[in-house]
Formats: structure tokens, C-alpha cells, sequence
């Protein structure tokens, strides 16, 4: 939990905000989504992973820094790049990769793939892979927390190229006039596939369009879990009290292009490298070394096992079976009997 | 002779020449421009036609597709890329409330030439929202036209026919294809809409089919043909209009018909084909129409369940025979 912030300077030494457990468990889920993405690019080169695989390198912090601030409890629901916010709900690393390579083992019996996790148990309510789509279910599911009468709150995230989907105004008009529990996170890593914010609107800062509905909307730095982390805390804290919708563009970058296929040679290498230095991963592993809440050698420790747990992930996926074919009937109705038109 | 284009040159080509030709034309959708096309069809145009013409859109479908309709009441000839078809349901207010409907609604005051393009069906293991075929959902409304086809020079025939049309019209491409070559003819070349073109002939058996399925049809009837059995295959082209009369002449010839079609099987397009082919060639027939559909599921990720999915030529083959009373072996 947040202690009173102590504003650093030059003759003092900056202190932790957070405990030693909080900084290790961002570094480590930061970490676990690094590598896991990492180990799913290797295995899409291999044709082991098929069709879309976008991705979250460089937008780690942004997952880590929203589940230490909200509660499990809570729903979340995003688009298709997607990996690191299921795992960092607590979706498996093996149920995930299995999923990725179609196994029925997967997170989805491998019917979804890469863009389209689901997991009731861990309140998500998944990758969405029309852009902008998650935008007015995600205000439902919220809708539907208020009707309950519970003090949830749901987490609907979306790029920034989602932002100029007609949804989102609508969403935002009747979120805030029928004042739901939701938070509305735009991860901007400021590219929709080859398309900068700057090309498709006159409002480059996202947050900004909030405003126009009266919705309190702020810019956070996402390439560090703990200026995401105080801003959703805040948020979250604003919607779960009954205040209504809260918006958050969250500020990051995506290391790679938009998707296995893309080649990214519509942005600058020094722009790559100017995020590259702020890299949320190393950050923190600079934070906690600085601040000696962990040796070098205890996160060196932190390291191995995530590298055998991503391995042991893959061999989980590769060795795991494909589903039958005749799981193209199941999860289609509810309806046990229903009658499919079979020739 | 002619030249041989993949087709999404073949496309491309077709609209560069009506862009030209016509100053009205303009190209409008998600990274036409600067990136070339999510699929590379539109690679170049911004170039040559600058950014008035070649215009990269937000990703908004619903606002974007009625901007063009807008455009095309108020004397432009819009062309709309989706960049699937998928994505086009976001839009299909405009398309099937507006586009299709503005000549009827003003009595004749406004017409609307549009070409709404882009792939449609499935392009491998991209699962259930990217995987979907919209024929019959297009085709089921007054008002549009639809064009579906693959080959390279159907295509670019095609698609300057579409551009010169006055009526809206819908032309749905194929994202696995558009790196398939084709020959296709020098200089001026149209096809006109809705005359379908017969691939193979044979006599033992019609093959109906459109799209990428096509390949599928022709696999199937080239397999047939080693068995003796000689299929004749039928490339739609358009949806709407539908050519039944090239379909009843080969039924009357052949009696036995089989349509491969990608949609799902129900209220689909080969559910149409066979009304009409029941209808009038009732006499001619010597099995019931069978067809070779997707499965009546979403299609979902997994390489095992794609498989199990798709029509393919074990399919069509299957069906073949089954229609001539051949035991399958
Ligand atoms: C409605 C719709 N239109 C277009 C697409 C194709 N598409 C997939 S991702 C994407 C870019 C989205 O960018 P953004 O919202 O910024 O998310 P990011 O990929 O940067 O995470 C586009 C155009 C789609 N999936 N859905
Ligand atoms: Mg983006």
C-alpha cells in the first residue's frame, strides 16, 4: 500500500513509495510477460503459433501497475493485445501459451488464440478483436456491478486508435450520465498499426476527450508501474465510491510492430530507443537495487525462475493435444441439443 | 496476351486506371495511404494521386462509410476500403440503410455510386470475429450489388465496372489471395457485373462456386477427372445480381449440381442457388442439389478445428459423388 510520498531531492536520498513486496511483484510480472512474450514470438517464427500475435513488449508496466491497484474482485476487459493483461490477472502462463499454440489445454481449449483470452475466474472478460468493440461492453459489465449493487468497478481498456471509434463516445455519454462504475483506460502507444495519434484527430491528447462529457480524464506515464499504479489507485478509488467514470490515457510504447507482419518503418529508430531507455522492466530493477530492497543476486533469482517457468509453459503448450474436430460443435449454444445444420 | 498480376496488382490496377480516367474517383479507408494497405492493394496510389485522393481514414468504419455515401449523393464516386469485411459490420447502417436504399428513398432524386471493397471469408487460424463471409448478408439486400471473386482479371474487370456503376456495389476480395496470379489482358478490360464465367466444362456434374472457394472446385474437379468423372465448374463472380442462367443451362446439360461455398449454410447463397435451380430445372435434375458449406459454427483458432471447418476438395469431392450415386471410396 502507498505511504506519504516523499518529495526526493538532491541531499536526500529518495525513499520507496511502496513496500519491498509491491516493487518485487511488479518487477516479476513485468518480467513473467516479458519473457512470455518473448517465448511466443520465437515460437510464432517456428510456425508453431499461428494467424495474429500482437505483442505487449514495452507496455509491461502499464498491466502491473493496474492490478496492484485494483481489486481482484473487479472486471477487466481489453482488445486483442491482450497477453499481459490476462496474465497479469492471474491467467496461467501455460494455460496461455497453450492457448496461443491452439491446444486444448489453452485458456480457451484453444478455440480463441492469441487475441481472444477469457477467463470467468479471474473476472476477465477478454480480448476483443474488433477495435473499440470491449469499449460499451466493458461499460455493461459495469453497468451491471451498479444493478447488483456491488462496489466493483470494471477496467475497460483500449488503444489509441480505438479512441475514434463512434463507441466510445456513446459509451463515455451514458457511462457518465447514468454515472457507472467503470474506468476507461486508453493504453496510447501512440500507434494504430502504421497510423500515429497525430494523423487521425486535431485532439492529441487523449485524455482530453473525456472532458467534453465532464468525465475526470488525466495522462499518466505508463513506462513506470508506479505512476500507473497512483493514478489508477485514484481512479479506481474515485469510481468504486460511486463518483461515476474515470479516464486514464495511459502513455506507452510497443517495442515491436503492430503485429508479427509489420515491419514498423513508419516511426523513427531513435523514437524506439528514446522509450527503449525508459524501459519499464529495468527501471524497477534500478529502483529496487537503489533502494536495496533486493540484491542483484535475489533478482537474478527472480530471473531463473520466470525463464523456467516460461520454458516449462512452451513445453506444457507443445506437448499438450489440439482439440477434436468435433469441438467445433461445443460452445456454440448453450442449448445442449441444439440442432446444428450439418450438410 | 496479357500480363501477369497477383491480384491484389490486378485491383489495384483497376482503380488507378478509373482514377485516372475520372477526376470524381477517390480511394478512402484504414492505411490506404502512408503504409500502402494493410494488404498492400492500394501500394503506390497515394504517390501518384496525393492525399486529396488516397486518403487514410481513423478507425471509424460506421463515420468513414457514411462520409462516402454523403460524398457519392453530392456527384463523387467514392471508393470505401474496409480493410476486411469484417470490420465493415461497424458500417453496414450506411451501407444497407443509406447506400442501398437512397435512389428508392428520394424516388430517383439522389443516386449513390459507391464501391465498398475489401477481403471477406476466413485467411487461415485468425479465429471467430476475423473469419467471416458476408455474400449472403450483402446479398440479401435490394439495393446493392456484389461482386466476389478472385481471379486477377475478373478482378480488375470488375472493379472498373463497379467504379462506373451508378448503383452502390459491394466487392468482396479475398486476403489469403492476393498474391494469386493470373494472366490478365492488356489495355482496357471491363467486366460486366453479374455474368458468371464457366472454368472448366464437363458433363457429368455442375460445380458452383465463388471466391477463393473456387480453387477448392477446381482442385476437386481436376481430382474427378483422373476418377473419369467430368465436372463442370462455374465461377459466380457476382452475387447479386446472380447469373442463373449460365447455372440452369449447365444443370440442364449435366443434371446433377453441387455448390461450394465458404458462407455458412444457413439462408446462404447456395441455399438460393438451389431454390432457383429446383424451380427451373426441376426436370433436369437426377440427384438433389447438394452443397459444401463452412461449418454451421464460428470458426474457432485452433489448426484442427480450421481443418474441420473449411469446405476443401475431400469435401466437394465427397459430394460429387454423392449426387451421381458413385460410392465414395
Ligand atoms: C473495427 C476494426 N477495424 C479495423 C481493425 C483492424 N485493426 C486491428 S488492430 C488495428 C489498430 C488498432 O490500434 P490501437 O487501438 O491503437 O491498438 P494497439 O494495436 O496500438 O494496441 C486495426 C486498424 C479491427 N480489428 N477492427
Ligand atoms: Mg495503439
Amino acid at each position: 500500500m502507498a505511504t506519504t510520498a516523499r518529495k526526493s531531492s538532491k541531499s536526500k536520498k529518495e525513499q520507496p513509495k511502496y513496500s519491498k513486496e509491491q516493487y518485487l511483484s511488479w518487477y516479476e510480472l513485468m518480467l513473467r510477460i516479458r519473457r512470455f512474450e518473448e517465448a511466443a514470438l520465437l515460437a510464432y517464427s517456428q510456425q508453431k503459433i499461428r494467424g495474429f500475435l500482437h505483442v505487449y513488449i514495452g507496455e509491461e508496466a502499464v498491466a502491473a501497475g493496474i492490478e496492484s491497484a485494483i481489486r481482484r474482485e473487479d472486471a477487466v476487459i481489453t482488445a486483442y493485445r491482450q497477453h499481459g493483461t490476462a496474465i497479469g490477472r492471474g491467467v496461467s502462463t501455460r494455460a496461455a501459451m497453450a492457448e496461443l499454440f491452439g491446444k486444448k489445454t489453452g485458456i480457451n481449449k484453444g478455440k480463441g488464440g492469441s487475441m481472444h483470452f477469457f477467463s470467468a475466474k479471474h473476472r476477465y472478460f477478454g480480448g476483443n478483436g474488433i477495435v473499440g468493440a470491449q469499449i460499451p461492453v466493458g461499460t455493461g459489465i459495469a453497468f451491471a456491478e451498479k444493478y447488483k449493487g456491488t462496489d466493483n468497478i470494471c477496467v475497460t481498456m483500449f488503444g489509441d486508435g480505438a479512441a475514434r471509434q463512434g463507441a466510445l463516445h456513446e459509451s463515455f455519454n451514458m457511462a457518465m450520465t447514468w454515472q457507472l462504475p467503470v474506468l476507461y483506460i486508453c493504453e496510447n502507444n501512440h500507434y494504430a498499426m502504421g497510423t500515429s495519434v497525430a494523423r487521425t484527430s486535431n485532439v492529441h491528447e487523449i485524455y482530453k476527450i473525456g472532458c467534453a462529457y465532464e468525465m475526470p480524464s488525466e495522462p499518466v506515464d505508463g513506462m513506470n508501474p508506479e505512476s500507473v499504479h497512483e493514478a489508477v489507485s485514484r481512479a479506481a478509488e474515485h469510481v468504486r465510491s460511486g463518483k461515476g467514470p474515470y479516464f486514464l490515457e495511459i502513455n506507452t510504447y510497443r517495442y515491436k510492430g503492430h503485429s508479427v507482419s509489420d515491419p514498423a518503418k513508419y516511426r523513427t529508430k531513435e523514437e524506439l530507443m528514446q522509450y527503449r531507455a525508459k524501459d519499464p522492466i529495468k527501471t524497477i530493477e534500478a529502483r529496487i537495487l537503489d533502494f536495496g530492497l533486493a540484491s542483484a543476486e535475489e533478482l537474478k533469482d527472480i530471473k531463473q525462475r520466470i525463464e523456467a517457468e516460461i520454458q516449462d509453459a512452451v513445453r506444457f503448450a507443445e506437448e499438450s493435444p489440439y482439440p477434436d474436430p468435433e469441438e467445433l460443435y461445443e460452445d456454440v449454444y448453450v442449448q445442449p441439443d441444439y440442432p446444428f445444420m450439418k450438410d | 496476351m496479357g500480363k501477369i498480376l497477383q491480384l491484389r496488382e490486378a485491383i489495384r490496377e483497376g482503380m488507378v486506371e478509373e482514377m485516372r480516367r475520372d477526376e470524381r474517383v477517390f480511394l478512402m479507408g484504414e492505411e490506404v495511404g502512408q503504409y500502402n494497405g494493410a494488404y498492400k492493394v492500394s501500394k503506390g496510389m497515394l504517390d501518384e494521386f496525393g492525399p486529396k485522393r488516397v486518403i487514410d481514414t481513423p478507425i471509424s468504419e460506421l463515420g468513414f462509410a457514411g462520409i462516402g455515401v454523403g460524398a457519392a449523393m453530392n456527384g463523387l464516386r467514392p471508393i470505401v476500403e474496409f480493410m476486411t469485411w469484417n470490420f465493415a459490420v461497424l458500417a453496414f447502417d450506411q451501407v444497407v440503410n443509406n447506400a442501398a436504399k437512397t435512389l428508392n428513398m428520394s424516388s430517383g432524386e439522389f443516386t449513390c455510386p459507391i464501391v465498398f471493397r475489401g477481403p471477406t471469408g476466413s485467411a487461415g487460424q485468425l479465429a471467430q470475429q476475423h473469419s467471416q463471409t458476408f455474400e449472403s448478408w450483402l446479398g440479401n439486400a435490394p439495393g446493392l450489388k456484389v461482386i466476389s471473386c478472385v481471379d486477377p482479371a475478373d478482378a480488375k474487370g470488375l472493379i472498373k465496372s463497379a467504379i462506373r456503376d451508378d448503383d452502390p456495389v459491394c466487392m468482396m476480395e479475398s486476403e489469403l489471395m492476393y498474391g494469386y496470379k493470373g494472366e490478365v489482358p492488356e489495355g482496357e478490360y471491363l467486366v460486366p457485373i453479374g455474368v458468371a464465367a464457366v472454368r472448366r466444362t464437363g458433363s457429368d456434374v455442375t460445380i458452383v462456386s465463388f471466391n477463393k472457394m473456387m480453387i477448392q472446385a477446381l482442385k476437386a474437379a481436376e481430382e474427378l477427372a483422373k476418377e473419369s468423372i467430368s465436372a463442370e465448374v462455374i465461377d459466380l463472380r457476382t452475387i447479386r445480381p446472380v447469373d442463373y442462367h449460365t447455372i440452369i443451362e449447365s444443370v440442364k446439360k449435366t443434371n446433377r449440381l453441387v455448390v461450394v461455398d465458404e458462407s455458412w449454410p444457413l439462408f446462404g447463397v447456395s441455399a438460393e442457388i438451389a431454390y432457383e435451380v429446383q424451380k427451373f430445372a426441376f426436370d433436369y435434375l437426377d440427384a438433389p442439389v447438394i452443397r459444401v458449406n463452412a461449418a454451421d459454427t464460428p470458426l474457432p483458432y485452433a489448426p484442427t478445428l480450421v481443418e474441420a471447418w473449411l469446405p476443401n476438395p475431400e469435401k466437394v469431392i465427397r459430394a460429387v459423388k454423392q449426387v451421381m450415386y458413385v460410392p465414395a471410396n
